[in-house]
């Protein structure tokens, strides 16, 4: 009995510090229908912030606790609504959603530079005061965060139902435009409702890090935005005292679940998993969503090439890396032969996200299936690699059948949900197949030859890509590629030309997923060496947004994503400017969703650019030569000539 | 030959009831109309035939085979198309891509897609806009890319949401005799239409929903004739009959085309099931618009009718 009440007790906690960091992403989903994907990376800076103030500074805690809570964390919400959500506020879930990943992606690369790794910690609120209930010992930590919760939840609730701003805010949950007609101001709501939720981000963000005295992370936190999402579907992303049940419930299940279940190595995982499976469960209980009738809306694309470019670029591209080869030292022909599996593993995104409109988060999870399948195979045959892409559409197939339901930000939230699923369950469990640390994996061994150097890895992935881009755009000017964009603009009118649009978003994961997986499987030769870390859903943040600010909708987007993923991970030094270039690129998605290659191919078009002497050619290798490390600009060269090949009608 | 049988079909949004135990049916070879006034449950019972609307109550046939609970998709192979009112091309596909799409989806019946797709553009008349993206033609065009999509899949019953408008005069006349000529190869074409002109010149018979009742049924000039339908276009005040519309030069008198239905001053009707309480649409104060190239939101909104 005590033990339950103890668990219980700890449970409530937790879950009032869920509640906290859920509400305000509710309030700023529903005033402004922006996810805010960097609502954890929000807490997670103003934890710092607060270290920063008290424990560097010399402040005292609660001195440090008003200015962060009240000032810092508002105005950068405030800051952030007036300079980046305003300008995305009309655009799709597959742009809002990169937008707040760049947030996210930059709020952990300036945690990193301006509080480099070390020692933060912060010491607990009334430590040494406590409440003793029977055996259980709640401490004044644990205490203050409930008091706390609720009157958060006190607040809001008077906030919403008694001042002018709360209702009009209620009424904006309902429809926006019809506030607009009857008066509201709608820009004034949403920099409150962001200035608001950034406030409620910093407080839980505080009060975590300070129940559990240990090493701020940079990533441990901004990952409980995973709780937080799941306590927010709990009420729909709309609805506060549902979202407040949704986040106790989620705590109880994550106390007793650290109490009760089986400390088996496979059950580990399962308790890690448990914030994925409840947002999944949520999500699968959402109600089905009708088919949006009337709207004539169609996304702006590239124009498809000529196979006969395609040909030329890809023997251009064979050509630099050839090139590359010969002149690059043997570190960077293994960071090119990496950014050529990065760029199969961003072509993947270009038929499921550039033509069909689903944002996928699980990317990186398919990519790990095909690396861990190739690990655990432990052989040199092309068949492992086959195998390793055939088991990721499996994986992809998942992914895709228990949300057919779902559209737009549920479908996204349900893939992040699957790669948490993914990497706690199996890729850290080795009793469940996966890694459990990292596995050895050998060079591949084809056609009677050993590709046992780097060398033959960077032209076998540069091959790869070739055959595969071409693939994906034969399936854009055939058959399917039609039905996929119809699908993505129409759903409705799919169905009643006798389309069955369930069928085809199967098709297009399992599809995606299996060039995912070919990519992972390459990786793994390349690399020697795999482990789970590799394939963590955090990584396929940076991977979509990368991916759609290079230019999801064409090939040549790939490849340039591809090559910045690699330089994001290859040099951590230029990190601070690829962020820069993505934040600009990200905003711009507003106007440009074709991203930068997209932008590339406008002004290829565009008169002004033309009688200036600059093709795309010298742009893109302009751009390209000044983001990505200066040695990889044989690769730069060939990104621009596959650009020339795209804007050719 | 197909036949369309709705049995008692009710749909409930909420409290809103917005067909209320309609039964209609639509018979191979003839141009079946669907009118009444906004509001009426008109889209909504092409919803529940299409199958993108669950019924509340009632059922569908075709052939006398029971559809209620077919999904979409497969209703449009036993031979189901149609139009959308808010327009629904696929917008980021070029008119030519947008047929395509449809004759590759019932690959098996056609001969050859290319072909049928080539045929159709230049049947409805669409040869100068082929290679425009269907996002950047006028809304009257964008209607006959939907009706050309929806002819692509050659379906034995056709579904017209006020297809004509956005088109001009001229344009309206041989629309007529394209609808004429669809019957005449055996489709059943069942059409909702507010330009009561075209209505009375090409159908066979007529329904007429008024707030999601049946009220009448039979031929247009049973329809003319019958007060109820007369009540419900005219209004409360029922008044004599200077009341009536000018004659058209077919001297069919228009007593139905009160006011031009596409002007777009109107509320959208809402189609957001969340929103608590929906306001009536008010009584349009604008005089009839001349026809022409409408607009190209493609969001044709619900005018005053009364
Ligand atoms: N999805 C929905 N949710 C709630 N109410 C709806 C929905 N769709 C339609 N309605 C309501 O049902 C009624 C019938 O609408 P419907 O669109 O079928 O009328 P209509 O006869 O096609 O009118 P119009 O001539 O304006 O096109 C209206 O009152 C409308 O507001
Ligand atoms: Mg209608």
């Amino acid at each position: 009995m005590n033990v339950f009440l103890t668990y219980t007790v700890l449970g409530l906690v937790i879950g009032a510090s869920y509640a906290i960091a859920a509400s305000g992403l509710v309030l700023t989903y529903a005033t402004t229908r922006i996810f805010n994907v960097a609502h954890g990376a929000t807490a997670m800076v103003m934890a710092f912030v607060y270290w920063e103030l008290a424990y560097n500074q010399g402040l005292s805690n609660w001195l440090s606790v008003l200015i962060v809570v009240f000032g810092v964390a508002p105005l950068f919400g405030a800051l952030l609504e007036r300079w980046v959500i305003r300008r995305v506020a009309d655009s799709g879930v597959g742009v809002t959603l990169v937008v707040t990943c760049a947030v996210l992606v930059g709020l952990i690369g300036a945690a990193e530079k301006i509080w480099p790794p070390g020692v933060h910690q912060v010491q607990q609120f009334f430590a040494g005061h406590g409440l003793t209930v029977g055996m259980v010992r709640i401490t004044g930590n644990d205490l203050l965060t409930v008091a706390l919760a609720v009157v958060v939840g006190a607040v809001l609730w008077a906030f919403l139902k008694f001042t002018r701003l709360g209702v009009a805010m209620r009424a904006a949950v309902d429809d926006k435009e019809l506030l607009a007609l009857h008066g509201g101001r709608p820009h004034l709501m949403s920099s409150i409702a962001w200035a608001m939720g950034s406030a409620l981000a910093a407080l839980a963000g505080i009060l975590l890090v300070s129940s559990q005295p240990s090493e701020l992370n940079y990533i441990s936190l901004t990952l409980l935005v995973v709780n937080s999402y799941a306590a927010a579907m709990a009420g729909r992303l709309t609805s506060l005292p549902r979202t407040f049940i949704g986040a106790l419930v989620l705590g109880l299940l994550n106390a007793y679940a650290s109490g009760y279940l089986w400390t088996g190595p496979g059950w580990t995982g399962f308790r890690e998993a448990i914030p994925a499976i409840f947002l999944l469960l949520m999500l699968l209980l959402m109600p089905q969503a009708r088919l949006r009738v009337g709207r004539l809306a169609g996304v702006a694309g590239v124009r498809t090439p000529e196979m006969r470019r395609v040909g030329l670029a890809s023997a251009l591209l064979l050509l630099a890396v050839v090139l590359g080869n010969s002149v690059f030292s043997e570190v960077n022909v293994n960071r090119m032969a990496l950014g050529l599996c990065f760029a199969i593993l961003a072509l993947s995104l270009v038929p499921l996200t550039g033509f069909s409109g689903y944002v996928s988060l699980a990317q990186f999870s398919f990519f790990g299936v095909g690396a861990l399948t190739v690990a655990k195979m432990h052989s040199s045959a092309p068949t492992a690699v086959l195998a390793g892409a055939l088991l990721a559409a499996v994986a992809g197939i998942l992914v895709a059948l228990p949300s057919l339901r779902l559209q737009g930000l549920y479908l996204a939230l349900s893939t992040i949900a699957f790669a948490q699923i993914m990497d706690t369950m199996v890729f850290q469990n080795p009793s469940l197949g996966g890694f459990g640390g990292s596995l050895t994996t050998k060079r591949l061994d084809m056609f009677g030859y050993r590709f046992t150097s780097d060398k033959a890895y960077a032209i076998l992935a540069a091959a790869v890509f070739c055959v595969l881009g071409a693939g994906v755009i034969l399936l854009r000017k055939g058959r399917y590629g039609r039905v996929l964009i119809a699908l993505r603009d129409s759903p409705a009118a799919c169905a009643t030309l006798g389309l069955n649009p369930r069928l085809a978003r199967v098709a297009v994961f399992a599809g995606s997923a299996a060039v995912a997986g070919l990519g992972g499987g390459l990786y793994a030769g390349l690399q020697n060496q795999v482990g789970s870390t590799n394939f963590q859903f955090f990584n396929s943040l940076p991977l979509l947004l990368i991916v759609v600010c290079a230019g999801v909708t064409s090939v040549s987007g790939a490849l340039l994503g591809g090559i910045l993923l690699m330089a994001l991970n290859s040099y951590p030094s230029t990190q601070a400017y690829l962020f820069l270039i993505l934040a600009v690129a990200a905003v711009g998605l507003g106007k440009q969703p074709n991203g930068i290659t997209g932008w590339l191919f406008s002004l290829r078009d565009n008169p002004l650019g033309a009688r200036l002497g600059l093709g795309s050619a010298g742009i893109a290798r302009g751009i390209a030569t000044r983001s990505v490390a200066d040695k990889s600009s044989a690769i730069d060269g060939s990104v621009s000539v596959g650009e020339n090949a795209e804007v050719e009608a | 030959m197909t036949r369309l049988d709705v049995k008692e079909v009710t749909v409930r949004f909420g409290g809103v009831t917005a067909v209320d135990q309609a039964t209609i049916s639509a018979e191979g070879g003839q141009v079946t109309a669907l009118i009444g006034p906004n509001g009426a449950g008109k889209t909504t019972l092409f919803n529940v035939v299409t199958g993108l609307q669950k019924p509340t109550g009632g059922r569908v046939f075709l052939d006398g085979k029971d559809i209620t609970h077919t999904p979409t998709h497969r209703r449009a192979r036993h031979g189901i198309a149609r139009t959308f009112q808010r327009l629904e091309a696929f917008g980021s596909l070029t008119v030519e891509e947008n047929i395509r799409v449809a004759a590759d989806a019932v690959r098996a019946k056609n001969a050859k897609p290319a072909q049928v797709t080539r045929g159709l553009i230049k049947r409805i008349g669409l040869e100068r806009y082929a290679d425009a993206r269907a996002d950047a033609v006028p809304t009257g065009v964008a209607r006959l890319v939907e009706l050309a999509r929806a002819l692509a899949i050659d379906p034995e019953l056709l579904l017209l949401d006020e297809p004509s408008s956005g088109l001009s005069e001229a344009e309206t006349e041989s629309f007529g005799e394209l609808l004429r000529d669809l019957a005449s190869q055996g489709r059943a074409v069942l059409i909702v239409e507010h330009d009561m002109g075209l209505i009375m010149r090409v159908s066979d018979v007529i329904h007429v929903l008024d707030r999601g009742r049946l009220i009448a049924s039979g031929t247009p000039a049973e329809v003319q004739a019958d007060p109820l339908v007369r009540k419900a276009y005219l209004g409360e005040e029922d008044e004599p009959e200077d009341d009536e519309g000018p004659e058209d030069d077919d001297g069919h008198t228009l007593v139905l085309s009160a006011a031009d239905p596409d002007d777009d001053t109107a509320a959208v009707p809402p189609t957001r099931p969340t929103r608590p309480t929906q306001p009536t649409p008010p009584a349009s104060p604008i005089p009839p618009l001349p026809k022409g190239p409408g607009p190209q939101s493609g969001e044709p909104a619900s005018g005053g009718w009364f």
